[in-house]
């Protein structure tokens, strides 16, 4: 019994010392995408170059969107200013040489997370920031119930993305044949859409609203009840650098994490002026002073990602909610009510 | 012995020193410029497969026989989902080579008939001419390509009110729906004779010519293998609606036809400048002379002027068709599935290969258009006039 007991003694004195071995070095974060966003002053954020919810130009060219709110959180934490982000639009095809080749810091980019991309394309990929599905919106004329019932249909889409692959999967598993009409860009497989040359339009869930929305009549255009694939749309860093990575993904759990503990934009000053004693609490808003050590960053990081672009359930809201594209949340919505987006402890 | 006592042979000759000087220092830059060269592409190879080795990526072809999982919307052979990238690119290499090939022989016919109006006495075919060579080649090709497109999907009826055109056509938004013809047991064997058979008409005329056996055959070869081949005909598959669109027959997709149109249309306006240059390049006095033989304008034209200027117009010609086969990647822009679009966007992006698959597109193209170069050079060192 003794032994066992000086054993289980040598052995956490071993890991301790290890800890302690390995402490120097923890303590000095090493990120070479970090380092350069810094010195250069800004953030290279590569988003879609124009989809309605995602990341859009306004009227005054102001960039916005659920993706766009990521890019400018991330520069918040990193930068201490949300405005410090250079935007790059890249359609499906170029996004991501773009992203290797480190023309961007990060990739947000309504791009579903894969098996390829994360192993053939040694691509990180970070986080899920929407979870979508592929649908199909075809023309209320058409009395179609469902998808199973689009058999020798022409579908129109983009090129280069997962959309194929399910169409033939999905036709192949219904034992129907569904035609895809592939375009470079969103524009043009609208305008072919509405003009009759193919029988609808298929995208993940997000888009296709997006694409309603977009429409002539968005009233003569139904988004059929079938959801054919999972699309995990989130964000993609280059492999190689941990550290980086780990700045995107805790940014996007901060964002959850937010939503969850109730805390918003507006809220943020008046939670954090009353000194709350929780620890989650403290280091969301920037009074636990070593909370951002880990990531290379200040203690305020997280509170200043709040100030710049609220929670998570809010920027939903601004972009997909009823005043917007009128998408209920959904899968999207927080764990604790029913949905997916489930933030790991900040512990 | 026999090489020594020719290279002494070689030493005795007199040597015009200026020349070999000159030959020596250009031989010298020459290898210079070969080494700079080799050095340049040694450092591009070397700096390339070190960026993909830091990216952990590799350089490869073996994906080629990978399974694709993606339809191709329009091909002329056999295609499925589970075919291999290897597979898409012969799909594709096709869909690229019908529409340059359409093209090219729409576009030399339109372009022939522009340019001879061009020069016409008449003045409203003149005037037409001059309108339409202004607009075409003054404007961006690929704008008036998505135009053509545009305009085609928005002004043609819906499949379900398509216009019913001779002979069992349909023509609607979703496209051409032409009658197919289905043979019988034969296959396309009887097909092959008679191209077998065109192939072999001009020998046969040459032994006609010449009063030798078989010259009969000149004209009878043809005729028979048609005869074989409406003979084999089993019947004619007509398209029909059904659900969404029409079965049966073959449709030739809109895409391919504004990218074909507009294509042809725009090396037309070239090929009408070069075909009206050549022709005034000819000297007046061929033109009096076939007149006062007493030929009339058409038979001066065919029979005098234009065998002299096709001399001059073959290069120019050759430059167009590289140019229309260049082209074709422009179909990317409107959804026809030809090289650029499946191996440059789809299959770059599935399997992420980008530098294999720009280096195969790149390779293909520069191997179709050195083929038709070479036969046009072939072309035009047959026709050129023989000096002695």
């Amino acid at each position: 019994m003794t032994s066992l007991r000086k054993l289980a003694y040598a052995a956490a004195l071993a890991v301790c010392g290890l800890g302690a071995a390995g402490l120097p070095a923890e303590a000095q974060v090493k990120s070479a995408t970090l380092d350069a966003v810094k010195k250069r002053g800004e953030l290279n954020c590569g988003v879609d170059t124009g989809i309605p919810g995602f990341a859009f130009q306004d009227s005054a060219g102001k960039w916005k969107g659920l993706d766009v709110a990521y890019c400018r959180a991330i520069a918040a934490a990193v930068l201490g200013d949300a405005e410090k982000v250079k935007y790059v639009g890249v359609t499906t095809k170029v996004r991501f040489t773009v992203l290797q080749s480190g023309e961007i810091d990060v990739l947000i980019r309504d791009s579903t997370l894969t098996f390829t991309r994360d192993t053939q394309l040694n691509l990180s990929p970070i986080a899920v920031n929407f979870y979508a599905g592929q649908a199909f919106m075809v023309k209320k004329s058409l009395k179609v119930a469902s998808s199973k019932e689009l058999n020798g249909a022409t579908i129109c889409m983009l090129t280069g993305a997962t959309l194929e692959l399910n169409i033939a999967d999905y036709g192949a598993a219904n034992g129907i044949k569904i035609n895809s009409l592939l375009f470079d860009k969103p524009e043009e497989a609208f305008a072919a859409a509405e003009a009759g040359r193919c029988d609808g339009y298929s995208d993940d869930s997000g888009s296709v609203a997006a694409a309603r929305s977009t429409m002539k009549t968005p009233d003569d255009w139904m988004i059929l009840p079938e959801i054919i694939s999972k699309e995990p749309l989130g964000i993609f860093a280059r492999e190689g650098d941990e550290k980086w990575g780990d700045i995107l993904k805790w940014t996007h759990m901060i964002l959850l994490t937010a939503e969850e503990m109730g805390v918003t934009k507006a809220n943020a000053d008046q939670i954090k002026a009353s000194k709350p004693v929780d620890p989650f609490m403290q280091r969301l808003l920037g009074i636990d002073e070593d909370f951002g050590k880990p990531l290379g960053l200040d203690g305020d990081w997280s509170y200043r990602i709040i100030q710049a672009v609220g929670n998570y359930g809010e920027i939903y809201d601004e972009y997909f909610g009823p005043k917007a594209l009128g998408l209920p949340r959904g899968t999207n919505n927080l764990w604790t009510k029913g949905g997916l987006q489930y933030a790991l402890p900040l512990r | 012995m026999a090489l020594a006592d020719t290279a002494v042979l070689i030493a005795r000759q007199p040597a015009p020193r200026q020349q070999k000087r000159g030959s020596f220092r250009a031989f010298a830059w020459q290898g210079l410029f070969l080494c700079a060269l080799a050095l340049f592409a040694w450092f591009v190879i070397a700096n390339a497969s070190d960026n993909l080795a830091a990216r952990n990526m590799n350089f490869g072809f073996a994906f080629l026989s990978q399974r694709t999982g993606f339809d191709i919307p329009f091909h002329i052979v056999p295609w499925s989902t589970a075919d291999s990238y290897g597979r898409a690119l012969w799909v594709c290499l096709l869909n690229t080579l019908l529409a340059a090939a359409i093209g090219i022989v729409l576009g030399s016919l339109l372009g022939f008939l522009l340019g001879v109006m061009r020069l016409s006495a008449n003045w409203l075919a003149r005037s037409l001419s001059l309108a339409i060579i202004e607009i075409v080649r003054n404007t961006p090709q690929l704008l008036q390509i998505i135009f053509w497109y545009v305009v085609m999907i928005q002004a043609l009826p819906p499949p379900r009110n398509g216009l019913a055109l001779p002979g069992g056509m349909i023509l609607s938004v979703r496209g051409l729906n032409m009658p197919s013809i289905e043979m019988g047991a034969a296959g396309l064997w009887p097909f092959l004779l008679l191209v077998a058979a065109l192939c072999l008409v001009p020998v046969f005329r040459g032994l006609r010519r010449r009063h030798r056996a078989f010259g009969w055959a000149a004209p009878l070869l043809p005729a028979i293998a048609l005869m074989l081949v409406l003979l084999s005909v089993d019947h004619l598959d007509y398209p029909t609606l059904r659900g969404f669109n029409y079965v049966g027959g073959v449709v030739v997709p809109p895409e391919l036809i504004a990218l074909v149109g507009g294509l042809s249309l725009y090396m037309s306006a070239f090929v009408a400048e070069i075909v009206r240059a050549s022709l005034q390049g000819i000297a007046r006095g061929q033109r009096e002379a076939a007149s006062s033989l007493g030929l009339s304008g058409a038979q001066a034209l065919f029979l005098v002027i234009l065998p002299q200027a096709l001399r001059v117009m073959i290069p120019q010609l050759t430059n167009q068709y590289l140019n229309l086969t260049k082209s074709t990647s422009l179909g990317a822009a409107i959804a026809y599935p030809e090289l650029v679009q499946i191996y440059a966007g789809t299959v770059l992006n599935q399997t992420g290969r980008a530098l294999e698959t720009m280096f195969l597109v790149m390779i293909i193209f520069l191997g179709i258009n050195l083929a038709i170069s070479g036969f046009m050079a072939w072309y035009n060192a047959r026709v050129a006039i023989v000096e002695r």
